[in-house]
């Protein structure tokens, strides 16, 4: 029996718990501006999201390649601040697999507070409750499958990511090898018990994680307004 | 007695609401008109929720709304049922009654009053999506008393109710203001309702103000008809209940009496009833061997002529005034004249069909 290989595993749970939060904390607010703005630009914003679900991960890690890098604007000045690159780093691939997995936090995101609609934070305005208070009390408890959806998704999609996650970051051990680019590289030199070990984890991990998703949707009618 | 001061107008569309005027509220005045008159708009500028509303709100002189200023609705004094009653369905009944009481900028409304008024204490433990319609209302209806508002503004809180909870919520809304002594400002489109809850009424027609005074007032005018239903609505009475026994109430209008099947009836209480004009009969002498109980003595005010060959008589009895629709045929074979005495006949059944109580 071959040696497991656990850095990649490691690596690339850090990587979806990190995208995670950090999407959690950008979409939110973008989500429900698109679900309630009556603004024009709504359209286009909503366009610009979707995007990463339709391009070619490799044309998104090229322009990210180009963005990120030393020469490009924002790899820049991150070398300016911090004296490292942001390319073939962790903090490149979290940037990364943020634009990469946006629109699976912002969707379904949008999605539970349109359901959610105007109606119950006019009724929470009216009992005394600022906006931050009837967002925080009311609109985020009954968003919570929205929520849920949005932070399995995530993690999921971001566990999964090759392409982008190739292009920007590489293939350094404990920096940017997730398990995605170590079965690759498996498969490449031709490691196939690990290949099968890594690629099985991931195709259990993924079922499960769906799994519980559709179960707990179905065990938590969670309150229609 | 509080004020309200309104000078607001919100376009939406080709529409356009423009009311401008100083109401007095005490007790339940009633916010009326047909669908699509603004009435719900109106409310909900009142409460700060269309914030594209121009001009002022003025409440007993803090400015909710001017040209320099806007109050969000959590800052106003206002407690708001929504017609659907919007409980939070992630809480339960006492959460969602809490979420009002913590938040409340004053506490004058007790917690249990506000409970045992509106009967609640048995489902405090519920969730809103296990309860009734009517059931719910009262929780609403608690939940906006327990923001202990200045103002209540209730927009047709019983529409979605059938019959039985309607008269149940009503006998509870009607007690609101005295118990709790807070003005209601209450929108409905039916005229029963307004006849039974509210003293005053504004009347809003096309999103501008048509009317407002007493509920009496109003809806005898003839030149309201189109809005107040006309004969349908005739004209409201005050009565007040002097016996009640079989189900079947004496309720007494000056000297006056009549009868009218009633389920609940306290005597004393004060019960408005509204008659139809068409359900009110002229006579000149005191008619004998009737099948009508309820005969009244009323003088002549007014004899309009009104379409279809008939003619409108504003009546009055004993200070209240009382409408009366007849055949113009009827009215000259009679001789009816100006400052008359007669006799008003009115037809049991047709009290009885109005009455929400």
């Amino acid at each position: 029996m071959t040696e497991l290989e656990l850095g990649p595993v490691w690596l690339s749970l850090r990587l979806a718990t990190v995208t995670v939060i950090v999407l959690l904390a950008l979409a939110t607010p973008l989500a429900w501006w698109l679900a309630f703005t009556r603004s024009r630009a709504r359209t286009v914003i909503e366009a610009v999201v979707a995007l990463p679900l339709v391009l070619p991960p490799t044309v998104l890690g090229f322009y990210l390649l180009v963005l990120l890098g030393p020469a490009g604007a924002i790899g820049r000045f991150w070398v300016q601040i911090t004296d490292t690159t942001l390319t073939f780093s962790f903090v490149g691939l979290v940037v990364a697999s943020v634009i990469y997995s946006f629109p699976f936090t912002v969707q379904p995101l949008q999605a539970a507070f349109e359901s959610v609609g105007k109606a119950p934070l006019e009724a929470a305005a009216t009992l005394g409750a600022g906006p931050f208070d009837a967002f925080l009390r009311v609109a985020s408890p009954l968003a919570l499958r929205g929520y849920v959806s949005a932070i399995v998704l995530t993690f999921a999609h971001t566990l999964g990511e090759f392409g982008v996650v190739l292009m920007v970051g590489g293939n350094i051990p404990d920096r940017t090898k997730v398990i995605s680019i170590a079965i690759y590289e498996q498969v490449e030199t031709l490691r196939y018990a690990q290949a099968h070990v890594l690629a099985a984890c991931l195709l259990a991990f993924s079922f499960i994680v769906l799994l519980s998703v559709y179960m707990l949707n179905r065990r938590m009618p969670l309150v229609k307004t | 007695m509080s004020t309200l001061a309104l000078h607001v107008t919100l376009e939406r569309g080709d529409f356009t609401l423009d009311v401008q005027h100083e109401l007095a509220l005490e007790g339940i005045t009633a916010l009326f008109g047909p669908s699509g008159s603004g009435k719900t708009t109106l409310l909900r500028v009142i409460a700060g929720l269309e914030r594209s509303a121009r001009g002022s709100v003025t409440f007993d002189g803090d400015a909710w709304q001017s040209a320099q200023s806007w109050l969000p609705p959590h800052r106003r004094g206002v407690g708001y049922v929504f017609q659907d009653g919007r409980l939070f369905p992630h809480l339960t009944v006492q959460r969602n009654l809490e979420f009002a009481a913590r938040r409340a900028a004053r506490r004058a409304i007790d917690f249990d009053a506000a409970v045992a008024a509106l009967d609640l204490k048995a489902l405090l433990a519920r969730r809103p999506g296990s309860l009734s319609g009517g059931e719910q209302q009262r929780v609403a209806i608690a939940r906006a008393l327990l923001t202990s508002p200045q103002l209540l503004l209730m927009d047709e809180p019983l529409s979605s109710l059938d019959v039985g909870h309607k008269r149940e919520i009503l006998q509870l809304i009607e007690q609101l203001p005295r118990q709790f002594g807070v003005p209601v400002l209450y929108v409905t489109h039916n005229i029963d309702e307004v006849a039974r809850l509210a003293s005053h009424v504004l009347l809003l027609a096309g999103g501008r103000m048509a009317a407002y005074g007493t509920v009496a007032e109003v809806f005898v005018r003839v030149d309201l008809e189109s809005y107040t239903g006309g004969l349908e609505a005739g004209a409201v009475l005050r009565t007040r209940v002097a016996e009640h026994r079989d189900g079947v109430a004496t309720l007494v209008v000056g000297g006056e009496r009549l009868r009218v099947p009633m389920s609940d009836a306290p005597v004393g209480a004060v019960r408005p009833i509204r008659i139809h004009a068409r359900d009110v009969a002229i006579a000149t002498e005191r008619p004998l061997h009737l099948s009508i109980r309820n005969v009244l003595a009323a003088k002549i005010l007014r004899i309009e002529p009104s379409a279809t060959g008939n003619v409108d008589l504003l009546l009055d009895v004993e200070g209240e005034r009382l409408r009366s629709r007849i055949t113009r045929d009827a009215c000259d074979e009679l001789g009816l004249q100006v400052d008359q005495y007669v006799f008003a006949l009115i037809k049991s059944v047709a009290l009885e069909s109005t009455l929400l109580g």
